[in-house]
This record gives structure tokens, sequence and C-alpha cells, in this order.
């Protein structure tokens, strides 16, 4: 394909936000025509989802074993002696299959949300923010040098921003949306540390120049991968950064399913995924084994935090944080093609999910508005036998439950056995705390499946907890349930491009040993799990038991008790239920240790000493000051003008003569 | 005369019509002074611009070669005599380089700008413009002068204007603010004088040991050896001289550096910004935060580093250290302003800081940041500036708390705040990025250069980006989210309407600008990056060498 039709990919979107923008801004009677903008933003998605998928076709057939990156570039950016940097891009495996997963699952959240914002007085800003974001996602994506990639890693956090804070009228969204602005710039403070350390030794910031003079990288590999770790905490929500993806749901929620579950939070595990070869290097090796520990930490938190959780959002969110635990488990098991599968299968339930639930508020903020109830929408307490009313939501989003618990034959079922089989592998050569991340990781693969099950079940099924005499519930518009059901379909089906190898034999694992084989190196585990086959099926076993015993206690557990259950678990954690329900008090021990000191000082202290010990000395010494500013004081303002006038007319005269003469 | 000296005369030229123009046509003035620069802009791009361009691709970088300036005007101006010492020659010497041509662009795009948020001046308006065309002049004669008694003429020449535009249309404290700008500077010109005093008599034309003379380029050039070439051997800023009892040129380098950081400003020589800021009219701080503080910075490269580049290498460690300080003090006590216009003075600050911390790093992607960072903060400061003359135009008042909900009152207004300030707190796709990311460069680079910075520099350096997210975007919270709220009065609700027309002329263009310089920055890189590499070898060959030859150094 020409380098034309290929730069398309990434203008294209870039061209719809323009469009949209300019006509939005510029014509009034523009912005309500809802059908319009719909069409033009999901086209400039949707033409680069196909241009990436014949892309796809031609970089499978016909070039045998070795794949060249199909690679185009559109403009010259940055060139000066000793930097060159161009607007340039490459399809490889890894970025051609992320592509898909943007483009194809933005273009469904295109379509979903034409419905879900019609009469949204924003609609076309809505639409303009999320073209601009796919631009900005494709050039993280898809960019083949470090400060391309940037550009959309500052990109996506920008839209993020301003689509957080969409209804700008709620201070708290906007305090929200700058939360996630700012906790990012934290991220991104590593970032750019690890960016010039590296331009420092290797004198490029391409990712070719770069993976393939990793070794050169010596002992800064430590310190490097360490910065490019702690960047991606904030991008991907992992401990300590994680706090601002919950508060980011005041966003609409066809955006936290697109930027805050499939997208833009993975592009943490991304980076790292682009960037293996430097975590491969054995300078790094303490730096897997962190990330490992802070990502197991990171998903048993947010599990526990999500099953004292009573807004539906909010126990996807922490799901989400939970569940991109789980993919940096993966990283820090040098398993950089199983988190990325995990990406994928995430990307596609988490979105389901995501969007059932706005399904779902979209249909409960109706039904409240129709009975002039003032409750929460969002809350599950007042939902309940809502499949009845909503059975494409209900289906889709049963199914999702299901794939995320890890039953056996849907998608994540596949993905997260492979991760904990190779945190558990990598216990025994790389260091037993892997064992240890493995256990933490099973555990949470239990209340992962137990506190989806409860969600499920406290919004679909059983009584309902609101009036159906009059007024009841009703499905949404088939531009909504379609997307829900493509979505679903690949939450079932996504999983079989990962076969477990150990049990399926080598070339099951398409991902693994078709896709990926010759890009990404992962750590090779292989001969540990030959000598441990019958462990690998021990463990299978056990992750079926587990998704299985438990999504079956939990379903009949709630079926039993209604939301009395909720009393029961509490008892069951005792007074570690109030630090769940609070969610550890994780924000307010930052306000108060951090964030108010930080601003008091700033605010007092720092002002207060550049008034008065800064400018104060100075001023202080001149004494004269005051006695000069006297003598102008005295002139009157207007003499001041004339003074001025001849002072300057002078100085004319002097220098024409000066220069005549 | 020349096409460079039509730049500097045009203005004066419009002096002479508005004060011979009768009171009754007023509303003339600014039409006359728009006209004016606006004539000098189309002369600079139209005329001057490809002849520039021609000499870099033909070669010409300047810098310490004189031949190699692009519109050369040398005219011999007073010769004077100084008896046994032999004579003084002064020129009228005029040229563009790749340190300063940027930099003339920018003042002329910026003069526009500020005709335009002028525009409502309705005190003394005859002297208001004629003040402005002044400066107009001063400046540019500033940024051109080769010459340095032509150099210092011009320096003085801005302060006088930008005195009287403060102290006379400013706000409720402007004496307070135009005396301390005044004493501030004239400070600065002072040491500057004395050093300039010492070097004329320390060298001399080339061929001709008898004439003494102010050209900073024949001050710079320096023979294959690095030994100054046109130097009275054993005058005071010759290799050795003592001053003090100490090395004469480090001390000059010194003074010289520590001048021109008052103007940039750094910490802690800062304070008289924001006073200034505050009470200067918007078109004012418009200049002044968009030029005049850029000659700070071209002075220390023009002349601390030009004419005495072995003090850039000595005190390196040093220049880096109040880079630093002012980039991460000025975001901290931005965060802690209340009102608007003081919090963008202190981001002025923080962001000229990088400008530094790139120079101390003593690499050509430093270097070239530095100069970038002067024009693209030059931009991104001017339409910061007349984000503030937006509302207070409107209701004079500038706390950032009396406002809330702007956003749904003033939606376009919104928006090119919005784009203001992403700009400035370095998002790629703008301009400061590029040079904010050059300089970073330059300074990890330099961890590993022969002139090495300590490795924790460049770290606590990028704690700037996040300070910078943390209190643009607290203002933008403050001010635009939320429900609008009149506090100040009712009238607010119909005194806060969304931008006019002229508004719209002077945002449209600078956002355009921010864009364009972020997408394309070669479009300004390339017009400075050889003579920043010619200056660079400068810096390092010849000043080692001068380092080395006058040992011991302090």
């Amino acid at each position: 394909m020409s380098n034309t039709v290929l730069s398309l990919i990434v203008l294209l979107p870039l061209a719809g936000a323009a469009l949209i923008g300019l006509t939005g801004f510029l014509n009034e009677r523009f912005r309500h025509q809802e059908k319009l903008i719909g069409l033009i933003a999901t086209s400039a998605v949707a033409i680069p989802f196909f241009i990436i998928l014949a892309a796809f076709l031609q970089f499978t057939s016909g070039h045998g074993e070795h794949h060249d990156a199909i690679r185009f570039s559109i403009i010259p950016w940055i060139e000066t002696a000793g930097i060159k940097i161009n607007f340039s891009y490459h399809l490889d495996q890894l970025s051609l299959l992320m592509g898909m997963i943007v483009t194809g699952i933005g273009s469904l959240i295109h379509i979903y949300s034409i419905a879900y914002m019609h009469h949204d007085k924003g609609f076309y800003k809505f639409f303009l923010y999320l073209n601009l974001f796919i631009f900005a996602m494709l050039n993280l994506i898809l960019g083949d040098n470090m400060a391309v990639l940037f550009l959309g890693w500052e990109g996506v956090g920008v839209c993020s921003y301003l689509l957080i804070g969409f209804w700008y009228e709620d201070m708290e969204k906007a305090k929200a949306a700058q939360k996630a602005f700012v906790a990012n710039r934290i991220g991104d403070f590593a970032m750019i540390g690890a960016m010039f350390m590296i331009f420092g030794q290797v004198h490029s910031l391409n990712f070719a120049d770069i993976n393939a003079s990793a070794g050169s990288l010596g002992d800064n590999a430590f310190w490097i991968t360490l910065l490019l770790f702690i960047a991606a905490t904030g991008k991907s929500a992992q401990i300590p950064l994680y706090v601002w993806l919950p508060d980011a749901m005041a966003g609409p929620t066809p955006v936290s399913a697109l930027i805050h579950a499939a997208t833009m939070v993975t592009s943490g595990i991304y980076l790292i995924a682009r960037m293996h070869p430097v975590f491969n290097v054995p300078a790094a090796e303490p730096v897997l084994i962190v990330i490992a520990v802070v990502a197991a930490a990171t998903a048993i938190l947010a599990a526990l935090i999500a099953i004292a959780q009573n807004d539906i959002k909010k126990v996807l969110a922490y799901s989400t944080v939970s569940q991109l635990g789980f993919m940096f488990m993966a990283l820090g098991a040098g398993a950089y093609t199983t988190a990325i599968f995990h990406v994928m299968t995430h990307a596609f339930f988490k979105a389901c999910l995501f969007l059932g639930s706005g399904s779902v508020i979209h249909a409960m903020h109706h039904y409240f508005d129709e009975t002039h109830e003032h409750k929460d929408p969002q809350d599950i307490r007042f939902m309940g036998g809502l499949k009845k009313y909503m059975p494409a939501t209900g289906m889709t989003f049963w199914i999702s439950t299901l794939a995320i618990a890890g039953i056996p034959g849907l998608s994540g079922f596949f993905s997260k056995d492979e991760i904990l089989a190779n945190t558990f592998f990598s216990g025994f050569d790389h260091g037993s705390i892997y064992f240890i991340v493995w256990l933490v990781g099973t555990i949470t693969a239990c209340l992962t499946a137990f506190y989806m099950t409860r969600l499920t079940y406290l919004t679909f099924f059983g009584e309902a907890r609101y009036k159906t005499d009059k007024h009841h519930p009703h499905e949404s518009s088939p531009l909504m349930t379609i997307p829900l059901w493509i979505l679903g379909i690949l939450a079932v089906v996504g999983g079989y491009l990962g076969l477990p190898a150990g049990v399926f034999g080598h070339n099951a694992h398409i991902l693994n040993h078709t896709w990926f084989h010759g890009l990404i190196n992962n750590r090779d585990l292989e001969h540990t799990m030959h000598e441990h086959i019958a462990l690998e099926y021990g463990l299978l076993v056990l992750a079926i038991a587990i998704a299985v015993g438990v999504v079956y206690f939990a379903y009949n557990f709630y079926a039993k008790n209604g939301l009395e259950g909720d009393e029961k678990v509490k008892k069951v954690f005792g007074s570690m239920y109030k630090w769940m329900e609070n969610k550890f008090y994780v924000d307010e021990f930052y306000e108060k240790t951090i964030l108010k000191p930080f601003v008091w000082a700033g605010d007092n202290i720092v002002v207060w000493f550049d008034k008065n010990i800064i400018d104060g000395v100075i001023n202080g010494s001149a004494s004269a000051t005051a006695a000069v500013g006297d003598v102008i004081r005295r002139m009157q303002t207007g003499y001041v003008a004339h003074y001025a006038l001849i002072i300057s007319i002078g100085v004319v005269i002097i220098i024409g003569y000066l220069i005549l003469g | 005369m020349g096409l460079l000296s039509l730049l500097i005369f045009l203005p004066l030229s419009g002096i002479l019509l508005l004060a011979i123009i009768p009171r009754q046509y007023t509303y003339l003035f600014k039409w006359i002074s728009l006209l004016l620069s606006g004539l000098q802009l189309t002369v600079f791009l139209a005329a001057i611009t490809p002849r520039f361009i021609q000499g870099v691709n033909a070669g010409n970088t300047g810098v310490t070669n004189l031949s190699g300036f692009s519109l050369l005007e040398q005219l011999p101006w007073i010769m004077m005599d100084l008896g046994s010492a032999g004579k003084l020659k002064i020129e009228y010497l005029i040229g563009l380089d790749g340190l300063n041509f940027a930099l003339v662009l920018l003042t002329l795009i910026i003069m526009v700008i500020a005709t335009l948020s002028a525009w409502n001046t309705d005190k003394n308006v005859r002297a208001f413009f004629m003040l402005l065309l002044l400066l107009n002049s001063a400046m540019i004669g500033c940024f051109i002068a080769l010459d340095m008694f032509l150099f210092y003429l011009f320096y003085e020449l801005m302060l006088l204007p930008m005195f009287f535009l403060i102290g006379v249309w400013g706000g409720e404290r402007k004496e307070y603010a135009a005396i301390k700008f005044f004493i501030y500077t004239l400070v600065g010109s002072v040491f500057l004088l004395l050093i300039m005093v010492g070097l004329a008599f320390s060298f001399t034309v080339p061929g001709n040991g008898s004439v003494h003379t102010f050209n900073m380029v024949y001050m710079m050039q320096c023979g294959p050896s690095g030994e100054l070439l046109n130097v009275v051997k054993g005058s005071l800023f010759d290799t050795g001289g003592i001053l003090f009892g100490m090395n004469a040129r480090l001390i000059a380098f010194l003074i010289t550096f520590i001048a021109f950081a008052i103007k940039i400003p750094v910490f802690p020589l800062h304070t008289w910004l924001p006073d200034a800021h505050v009470e200067a009219p918007t078109s004012i701080s418009v200049i002044l935060a968009g030029v005049l503080l850029k000659i700070g910075g071209y002075g220390v490269l023009r002349i601390s580093y030009g004419i005495f580049p072995e003090g850039g290498i000595y005190f390196a460690w040093w220049i880096g250290l109040f880079g630093l300080i002012s980039m991460i003090y000025g975001a901290l006590v931005a965060m802690g302003q209340k009102d608007l216009k003081s919090m963008i003075a202190y981001s002025s600050i923080s962001h000229l800081g990088y400008t530094l911390l790139g120079m101390a790093s003593l690499q050509a992607s430093g270097f070239n940041g530095a100069l970038l960072q002067l024009f693209n903060h030059g931009i991104s400061s001017a339409m910061l500036f007349l984000i503030v003359g937006v509302i207070y135009d409107r209701v004079h008042v500038r706390q950032i708390e009396k406002f809330s909900g702007l956003w749904g009152k003033m939606p376009k207004y919104a928006f090119f705040v919005l784009i203001a300030f992403f700009a400035s707190l370095g998002l790629p796709g703008f301009n400061t990025f590029i040079s904010e990311l050059m300089i970073f460069m330059g300074a990890f680079s330099a961890i590993q250069a022969q002139h090495a910075l300590p490795v924790y520099y460049p770290f606590i350096g990028v704690i700037t980006i996040v300070l910078g997210a943390v209190y643009f975007l607290r203002t933008y919270r403050m001010m635009f989210f939320g429900v609008f709220n009149p506090v100040g009065s009712n009238n607010w609700e119909e005194k806060l309407t969304d931008l006019q027309p002229r508004e719209y002329l002077m945002f449209i263009p600078l956002a355009i600008l921010l864009v364009l310089f972020g997408i394309f920055p070669n479009l300004i890189i390339s017009t400075m990056d050889k003579s920043i590499a010619m200056f660079m070898e400068h810096i390092l060959v010849n000043g080692k060498a001068l380092l080395e030859a006058s040992k011991p150094a302090l």
C-alpha cells in the first residue's frame, strides 16, 4: 500500500476532529445535526480500521517467516544537528494488533455514542474529542520512535482530561479531570527521564535503534526500565498513581469504555512490550520483580475495593485497575505477549461491560425521569431483574462477566490462566517471590469472579427493586445493542488465538508462536514448564475450579440473599470491610500527607518568601527607591506624559543628528 | 539605507508623523502605528527573510565572521581621539545571523499584536503610540546591533518608553512598578556600561592596533589555537587580565550575565517582573513578556557567552543551578498566586529558567533549545497576557477565584485559553514542547559530555512539567469549569461577553503560530542551527583554550 493511503490511518481521525471542530465552531446549526456529525466521526475511525485490516492481510500473506514491518512517514518533525525525528510510523505485529483493537473498538463505541449522546448540548464537541483521542492513540501505538509515542501519550491524556470534564458545569467532574491529568503528568516526569537517559546513550529515539542497542545500556537499563515502569503506572493506573482512574468515571460512559478500559489505560503495557529488549537486559531483572509485586498488590487492592462498591461504574473501574494489574503481572514475569493477549481480551469484555453499564444507566435515567424519582441511576441497589426489560444488554453483560471471571472456553480464561501460569513458573528460576505473586493473583481471580457475579446478579437478575406497575426501564436502541453483541461475541471467541501451549501443543498458541514470533522474545519459561508439565495441568484445573466454583457460589449466594448478601459479606471481612468500602482511604491519605501540605507550602511559605524575603531585602536595601519614587510621584501624571514625549523626540533628534551628521 | 535600517527607521518616521497630526485626528494614531508595524513585518517577511535564507544556504552563519552576516550595514559613525591610547571607532553596524533572526521576527509579530491590543487606549493616545513606536525601534535595534555602543544605546532607549508606558498608563501602583522596573534595569545597564568601556579599551580593529573598537564580532574572533585575535596585549580583557585580584574576563562574564539575568529574569533578581506586569496595561505586558525579556536571554548569548566564552564553561554548574531554581521556584510561586496576571508572570520566570539550563548544558541541542524557547515563549506568553486582558477589559477584575463557569459563558474564549494553557504546559504538538524537549536533550546529553552537568540537574528540571500542569489546570478549573456565577456584580452577566472580532484577530494568528511551530519547528530551527553550531564551536574550542590560558581561574 502506498505511503499516502497508510498515512490516512493517522490523518483521517485528525481530519474528522478538525472538520467537526471548525464547522461546529463557526456554524451553530451544524452542532445539532447529530447524524451528520456521527457519520463523519465514525467514518474517520472506521476507514482507518479497514486500512489497518488491509495492511494486516498484506502483512500475513506472502512474506513467509520473516515479516518486515510496513512503514510510512508523513513529514519530518525535528531536524537539527544530532537530532532527527520524523512523524513516521510502523505497522509490525504489535502495532497491527493494537491498531485493530483501537480503531475496531473505537468504531463500535463511536456508533454507540451516537445514540448515547443524543440531545446532549455538547454533541459535536464529544465527537470532536473522540476523534482527536483516536488520532492521539494511533500516534501512541503506531509511532516508530519515542517522540511520536510521547505526542500520543500526552495527546490521549488531554483528550481524557477533556472528556472526563465533559460536563463542565459539575465541579466534581472538573476535579476528576484535573486529577487524571496531573497523575499522568507525574508519570510523564519518569517518561521524559527515561526517554532522555536513552537518548543520552543511544543518540536516537527510534525503537529499532533502542531495542537493537539495549544490550549496551548496561547498568543504566535498571534506571531506564524503572522510570518506564513509573511512567506506565501513571497512564495504566497502578499503585501509587492509580487513584485517578476510578474518579475518571465522571466522564460519559462510552468514554469510560473506550479510554478508561479498552485503549488508553493499556498504553503503559504497550510501552513496556514495545521496549521489552531493554527489560530483558540482566540489569533490569530486579525491575521485573518490582513490576510483578506492584502489579499483584494493585490487583488485589482494587478487587477488594470493588467488592464493596454499589456504583455500577465504580465496580467496573476498580475491576479495570485490577485487570491492568494482571497485565503487569505478566510483564513482570517477562511474558510480554501474554500481557498483550490480556490487553486484547480485556478490551473486548471490559468495553462490553462498560457499554452495557451505559445502556443500563441510560435506561435507569429515563425511568427515574418518568417516575419523577430522585435516585442515582448508577446505584445497583435500585436495580435488579433488568434482564427482563433489557435482554440484549443483560445477555451480553452476563457473557462478559463470565469471560472476565475466567469461565473455561471464554476469552478471559485463556489469557488469565496464561498470566498465572507464567508468574508461577517464574518462581522456579527467577526468585520465589513469583510464587507469592501467583498466590495473590489467584486469590484476586477468586475475588474477581465473586464481585463480577455480584454486580451482574444485583443488576440483571432477581427481583426488581423499583416499581414496575406504570413504567419500567426500556432496552436501548440498536445503535447501542449491536456494538454490545459484537463485543460480546469477541469476548467469547477472542481467547482462541492463544490456547495453552502446554496442553494443546506449541503451535496452538497462535499469538505467541506464529504472530509475535521473532518480534517479541518472552523470558524463556518453556523448559521449566516442560519439567513440571503435571503442575501446568494442575494450574489449569485449579483455574477452572476457581472460576466455575466461585461464579456458581456467588450466583446462588445472591439469589438466596439478594441485597442482604452484602451484609453477610460484611461479616466475613469484619472490620476490613469498612476500609474496602472507603477505598482504603488512599485518596484521603494522599490528600492529607502530600496534596494539602504541598499546596499549603506553595500558597504560604513560598509566596511569603518571595514577597518578604526576596523582594523585601532588595527593596529594603534600596531606600533610594523611595526617594526617587517621591520625586516622580510629585510630578503630575499629565506632566509626565509630556515629559515622556519630549524625551522621545529629543532622543530621535539626537540619533538622527549623529547618524546623518 | 539598507533593508535592516528600514526596520529601525519605519517606526521612527511614524513618531514624526504622529507628532504633526492635529489633535482632531486622534483615531488615526492607532491606524498609523498598526500600519507601520504591519509594514515592518511585511518588509521582513517579503524582502529580508528570502535574502537571509539565501545567505544561510550559502553557508553564511555570522557569529564570529563579520562577512557571514546577512544584510550587513557598516557605516562609520563616531571617531574619537583618545590621545595616547589611540582612537576609538564607533560604527553603525547591524546585521542578521542565526542568533537574532528569530528574535527580530518575534518582535515584529508581537508589535502588530500589541498594537491591536492597545486599540482602546483612550488616555494620551498620541503619546502612547509614539512611545510604542519608539520602543519598537529600540527593540529591533537592540537585536540587530553588532557594535556594542550601538547595542547599549538601543538598550537604554528601550528603558525610557517602557518606564513611561507603565508609569503613566498603568494600574493603581503604576509609579511603584515603573520605578522598580527602572531601577532594576538601570543597575543592570550600569554594570554593562563598565564592562563595555573596558572592552573598548581592550580591543582594536584587525590590522590596526591603535584604533579601538566596540565591534562585538571583533571581540569574539579567535585564532586557530584559541587566542584572542584583536586584543590589546596586556589590556584588561586580554587573557590573564586582572580585576580586583581576580580573572578579569571571568568577572566580566559574571557581571554581564547578572546584568542580563535581571532582564530574563532569573531568581533572585525577578521581583520587578510580577509588579511590572500587574501594573502594566495589557499591550505593554504583551511586549514586556513577548519581547523585552528576550533581550536578556539574547544578551547572555551574544555578549556573555560570545565575548567571554570561557565563562560559559567555567560557570556552567552555577548557570544550570540558577536556571533550575528559576524553573521550580517560578512554578511554585505561580501556584500560589491569586491574581491571574501575576500567575502568568511567574510562569514566565519558570519558562525562561529553561533557557539557562539549555545554555549550561553546552550542547548544540541545549543552545538551539534555549534560543527556540525564547522565541516560543514570546508567542505563548503574549497570548497568555492577552487572555488576562480579555476579562480585565470587561470587568476590571483579575482574581482567579472570582470567576467560575466561564466555559459556558464564553465558550470561544475558553477554547483559546485552553490552547494557550496546554501549549504553555509543554504539550507535544505545540511549540513550547519542542524547545523544552531540546533543552532536556541537551541537559541529559551533558551528563555524559566533557563539561558535565550533575545527573540530578535534568531530573530536577523535569519536575517543572508536573508543576506547570498543576498551576495551569487548577486555574483553568477554577475559572472555566463549574456554573457561571457573577460574583462581582449583576452586570457581569452582560459584561462578560465572548470574544469580539478584534480579539479574534489577535488570538487566531497566535494560536496558529503555537501549532505551526509545534508541528514544523524546522521553520525556525533551520534559521538558527548552523549559527548555533558555529557558536558552540566558538564556546567549546576557543572558550576552552582561553580557560586553559588564564589559569588560575578565579
